[in-house]
């Protein structure tokens, strides 16, 4: 069965389809207003001119920006209510406490922090505030904001207190959306807490995107089930991501540094994604995006995820050139304006797309428009563009063993063929569509999250592990290809015996 | 200060962040954290010591609160019926130096730079004062609720270190405690002095080498006099929350010049003793860091997880710790390790064999 992977990006969206280990078609097409009409107009092209009928289709993966774009850009997110249940611990830190204030400014709406919570052992750290968590849920209600995060401490051992204010919000709320901490993160309660005031921020925007994109295939007649990708390359069901679209954040990277692993076939290498604006840095390693180990932030907010560990600098296809400065390159960039902003298109910007066609590194637009550039500065500018690449590519390697480097995006071209620690520069077919790619062979996981008793670590890990990738396989994983990429157990002092509470996240390719 | 504290912490006394946040809501809010030097004190001077005790894990959860641990000086100040002239730090590494910066913040009391510790442990009697045998007593301990307590008196350090354990255990493995009362002539002889400056010129280091896209790690070993010991990612971490403690260990697989090897390093609270493939390469008291490879940040017990990649560096531990009596109170038989303390600084062949 063949599926269609989608890339809905700020600038661009793109779609492939993918038939076993092979992509059969590629393209591209603005990113619309409305995100529907985008894929709709992406859709009907790929299926048309690959002769594919969309009975063909056995599924849908989308990968989108939409909502880190959304946070990082300050739009498109709801104000949000705050419930932190925890007093009288955690009194001088309250919710938004570490936010930027410009994001703060537009999220943060009403805060309750109410007595209540756990104690590392189980026991309640006080009873909790349940007369005033319903009147916090009706001061809410009567706020109007649409969505609240609920934050409880301890609630990753015990999730009672916050299923329990859910509930009463529900009933207080008619119709709000609720996110629990609990569903999204483990220990550390400013850093859960702040990405479940997020996906609350989210869930309107989320909803509505990806009832765009289900409306977008209803009407290219694809009845095949959608499936959006997440953080660590592995898709879920459409309606499980509208409710979680934090877990979404960095698909983008992730489905980028996984084409490039698909149409390489290099388990190894240097990523370097060149768009319009940025180039992104990453580290394939054993197929999957080498991991952040820092705090990731998102958009100025601490969060606890694990996302791939990317440099971003200010180089892309758009990026403005001073005309009076070879060495003055960036990071302003025209952007997704290109098409008429640039020189070759008739524009009058001069960006890094009319330097590579001055050099002769490609040859699009109308090559005449730059023929009267300076051969010098077009040298030196090209010199300073290969400057910044070999900085950024060398800041990311591990060591100084010379890797293989694989060049995507849609701004490849701007890549040169030999930079310093390179073995060799990797040039493959369809690198401008690399995040449809790696959305198309988006992976399936399997977990379990389970409190075992007298058992011995060792075993209770074992068995966790073994379970997780049946449930994998079970799901559509090739039995071979299940890896291990989450592993934690937490010791539980306050149930009898020697209990443990293991989760164990597992991975695999879909077998096609 | 706090990049530089929690590299101090080796591991334990907890991320400093909660505590900066709250530090940062009281500069806004006008008041200010005035640092003196010991050396400057009077011999009569009185100097509250505080520190937050516990489990790492719980403060991930419960977070800080200076009010709280504020209130334990106060609440000393009323048992002695007498004023104290300012706060020192009970313990440098991690969280809890910023006890007594956000303890002097809130009660407008010089924060005296020095600490007990020179780093973090988990236990009292594992301070200069125990190594100096001064007397241990009273505390005066407060949690987040209306729970108060004083310990009029105690056989000796260990005694108070076992009676304050259960209660903060009681108390869900997390307290605020301000600790037996010193002049300002035991604070001159005996505490690790400046060591508040040594956390704010390591933190200084790190940012410094960020700016310029420098090696942090290097620059902190550098910086400090310190070894690196090995570099690798993450490979296994087994934790316990025993008696108010964190335990377990943490493997780690070489990487670089260290591919084919693996480092085991065992924790309580902080980490205590680390064997390269079976050979105990670095002990308490030098201090065992366990570094961001790339961001030169600090990791703790509670922090660590797979797949990280790390630097373990090794820092000297203040001369007053590895003296004949301080190896007593914080050698690796403190920590029940039946092995003799030889510092990391003092073993040429090992250094040889690494450099």
């Amino acid at each position: 069965m063949m599926r269609i992977g989608i890339d809905v990006g700020g600038t661009n969206t793109d779609a492939v389809i993918v038939d076993g280990g092979a992509v059969i078609h590629a393209v591209k097409n603005p990113t619309t207003a409305d995100v529907m009409s985008g894929i709709l107009a992406s859709l009907g092209q790929v299926l048309g001119e690959a002769a594919v009928p969309a009975s063909g289709i056995g599924a849908v993966m989308i990968g989108t920006t939409h909502f880190t774009n959304a946070v990082v850009q300050r739009r498109d997110v709801s104000p949000v209510a705050a419930v932190r249940i925890g007093l009288p611990a955690t009194a001088t830190l309250p919710p938004f406490v570490d936010w930027p204030a410009d994001l703060s400014a537009l999220i943060r709406g009403p805060v309750h922090m109410l007595r209540g919570g756990y104690e590392v052992d189980g026991r309640e750290l006080v009873p909790f505030d349940r007369t005033g968590m319903r009147a916090a849920a009706r001061a809410i209600a009567e706020s109007g904001v649409t969505a609240v995060g609920v934050s409880s401490v301890f609630s990753p051992l015990n999730p009672d207190i916050e299923r329990e204010a859910g509930e009463i919000l529900h009933e207080e709320c008619p119709g709000i959306s609720v996110t629990l901490s609990h569903e999204l993160g483990r220990i550390g309660l400013l850093a859960r807490e702040n990405v479940t005031l997020l996906n609350a921020a989210l869930v309107a925007m989320a909803r509505h995107t990806v009832g765009a994109f289900a409306e977008a295939l209803a009407q290219a007649g694809i009845a095949a089930p959608l499936f959006i990708t997440q953080n660590d390359g592995t898709v879920v069901a459409a309606d499980e991501a509208a409710a979680f679209p934090v877990r979404s954040f960095a698909s983008g990277p992730t489905n980028s540094l996984r084409g490039a692993a698909f149409l390489s076939g290099l388990e190894n290498a240097v990523v370097v994604d060149v768009g319009g604006t940025t180039t992104d840095v990453g580290n394939l390693v054993r197929g999957f995006p080498r991991e952040a180990n820092n705090v990731v932030e998102v958009g100025g907010v601490r969060t606890l995820f694990r996302m791939p560990d990317l440099l971003s600098i200010g180089l892309g296809g758009g990026t403005l050139c001073d005309p009076a400065d070879p060495r003055a390159v960036g990071p302003r960039s025209v952007g997704f304006r290109l098409p008429e902003r640039a020189l070759v298109f008739g524009g009058p910007d001069l960006t890094a797309t009319d330097i590579a066609v001055a050099a002769g590194l490609l040859d699009i637009g109308d090559r005449r428009r730059v023929a009267g550039l300076d051969a010098a500065y077009v040298a030196a500018a090209m010199v300073r563009m290969r400057v910044m690449l070999a900085e950024a590519v060398d800041r990311m390697k591990t060591d100084a063993t010379p890797v293989p480097l694989v060049a995507v995006g849609g701004g490849a071209f701007l890549i040169p063929d030999d930079l310093p620690g390179v073995s060799e520069v990797i040039r493959v077919p369809h690198a401008a569509v690399a995040n449809a790619v790696g959305a198309a062979i988006a992976q399936v996981s399997g977990e379990v999250d389970q409190i075992f008793t007298d058992i011995e670590r060792a075993t209770a890990v074992a068995t966790a592990q073994t379970r997780a990738k049946a449930h994998a396989v079970r799901a559509g994983a090739a039995k071979g290809s299940v890896k291990l990429v989450e592993m934690e157990d937490i010791p539980l002092a306050y149930l009898p015996g020697n209990s443990l509470r293991v989760r164990v996240r597992v991975v695999g390719d879909v077998r096609l | 200060m706090a990049i530089g504290s929690w590299i101090l912490g080796t591991g334990g006394g907890g991320d400093p962040y909660f505590s900066l946040l709250e530090a940062r809501q009281h500069l806004a809010a006008g008041k200010r954290a005035r640092i003196i030097d010991p050396l400057s004190l009077p011999d009569e001077a009185l100097v509250a010591c505080v520190g937050q005790m516990g489990a790492p894990l719980v403060k991930q959860e419960r977070l800080v609160d200076g009010p709280v641990i504020a209130s334990t000086i106060t609440m000393m100040e009323e048992y002695l019926d007498r004023r104290f002239d300012a706060v020192m730090l009970w313990e440098i590494g991690g969280n809890n130096g910023f006890q007594a910066v956000l303890s002097g913040m809130l009660l407008d009391m010089p924060i005296v730079d020095c600490d007990a510790m020179g780093r973090a442990f988990p236990q009292a009697d594992m301070t200069t004062f125990s190594i100096c045998e001064l007397t241990s007593y009273p505390w005066t301990m407060v949690d987040i609720r209306r729970n108060r307590m004083i310990f009029v008196e105690a056989e000796d350090w260990s005694w108070m270190e076992r009676m304050t354990r259960k209660a903060c255990t009681v108390l869900g493995s997390s307290a605020a405690t301000c600790k037996a009362p010193r002049t300002g002539a035991e604070v001159k002889s005996s505490t690790c002095l400046h060591t508040l400056s040594q956390a704010l010129r390591i933190g200084r280091t790190v940012k410094a080498a960020r700016v310029v896209h420098a090696d942090p790690v290097a620059a902190v070993v550098e910086g400090e006099g310190g070894r690196v010991l090995f570099r690798g990612k993450i490979a296994d971490v087994l934790r316990r929350t025993t008696e108010g403690w964190l335990r377990g260990t943490v493997e780690i697989d070489g990487l670089d010049g260290d591919e084919g090897r693996r480092l085991r390093i065992a924790f309580q609270n902080e980490f205590a003793v680390a064997w390269m493939d079976d050979t105990v390469v670095a002990t308490v008291p030098d201090l065992i860091c366990l570094m961001d490879t790339a961001s030169g940040d600090a990791i703790g017990t509670e922090t660590v997880r797979y797949g990280q990649r790390v630097t373990v560096i090794a820092l000297p531990a203040p001369a007053i710790l590895t003296s004949e009596r301080g190896l007593k109170k914080v050698g690796p038989r403190a920590f029940g390790y039946d092995l003799d303390f030889r510092s990391v600084f003092s073993q040429p062949a090992f250094l040889e064999a690494t450099a």
